[in-house]
């Protein structure tokens, strides 16, 4: 027993943070998301279904309507943080080489907030109607 | 989890739990996988959504685009599955949260729960989709 021995226990990662260097904080926010997540998935839900098949000019007025603009953009930006949580989870799970597992968690961010600031960007302009 | 490689106080190498392959496909494990399946469908599927918005904002003759893609085969095939993947995933989230308030654990209970996602994600994505094509006619 006097012999150093490398004895590691979970405290060592709890220290480091977790393989995402942020702890705890993510798996609270992805359930955080995921409560929202609920009503604005089924709020989303009905709109596309209420808007299915309708001309353009139907769906662009509607789309840029007060209400229904402002579920898409919770919507949107919720599933957002969600989505990004959710696949940096996946990437850490199976991806352990930090030369593969930097640029994928580099890519997650990038995709989300090219597809985010998308369809942010296009409900505002129905809304302003430019 | 510790390092499995690690020796342990006496000296001993520690024994690695079974292989994922070694166990029996369970329900609830299926349920699982499935989960995590579609939660990175639906995370590429927001490209379909982004592109829907875009089209819509850019003007009539992009959204005649989209709408010709969409009401083709291939285009209802995808959004019959997008339909189901959100669905599922849905109501496999929220068996998580109930999971989380550690509620539903029991071996029945959770053998009800995850069959109960996956009844009802069918269900309903033949619901959503019966009221699509009987109460607004099909494709407008
Ligand atoms: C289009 C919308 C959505 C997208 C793109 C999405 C995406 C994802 C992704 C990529 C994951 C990670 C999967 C994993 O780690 O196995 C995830 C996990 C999760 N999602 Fe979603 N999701 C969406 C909607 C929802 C909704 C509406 C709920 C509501 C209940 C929800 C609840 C959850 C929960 C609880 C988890 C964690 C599961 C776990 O810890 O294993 N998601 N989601």
């Amino acid at each position: 027993m006097n012999t150093p021995h490398r004895i590691v226990t979970p405290m060592r990662r709890v220290r480091g943070l977790g393989a995402a260097r942020s702890g705890t904080r993510d798996f609270w926010h992805q359930r955080v998301t995921a409560v929202a997540g609920i009503p604005l998935t089924i709020a989303f839900m009905i709109i596309v279904i209420a808007l299915m098949g309708r001309g353009h000019a139907a769906v662009a007025q509607i789309l840029g309507s007060p209400l229904v603009a402002v579920v898409m953009l919770l919507f949107i930006v919720n599933t957002a943080y969600h989505m990004w949580i959710g696949m940096q989870e996946i990437i850490l799970d199976y991806v352990h080489d930090d030369r593969l597992k930097l640029p994928s968690l580099m890519a997650n961010t990038f995709f989300v907030f090219a597809v985010a600031f998308a369809s942010a960007f296009a409900v505002l302009k129905l809304s302003f109607g430019v | 989890m510790a390092d499995p490689e690690a020796p342990t106080v006496d000296g001993a190498s520690r024994p690695l739990s079974p292989h994922l392959q070694i166990y029996r496909l369970t329900l609830t494990m299926a349920m699982s996988i499935a989960h995590r399946l579609t939660g990175a469908a639906l995370y590429f599927g927001m490209v379909l959504v982004a592109w829907w918005l875009i089209a819509v904002a850019a003007g009539p003759n992009a959204y005649a685009g989209l709408a010709w893609f969409m009401g083709s085969l291939f285009g209802r095939l995808i959004l019959f599955g997008y339909t189901w993947a959100l669905l599922h995933h849905l109501l496999g989230g929220i068996r998580h949260l109930i999971w989380d308030t550690l509620h539903g654990l029991e071996p029945v209970e959770r053998e009800r729960l995850a069959a109960a996602t996956l009844v009802g994600s069918i269900g309903l994505t033949i619901v959503i989709w019966g009221i699509g094509y009987l109460v607004m006619g099909g494709s407008r």
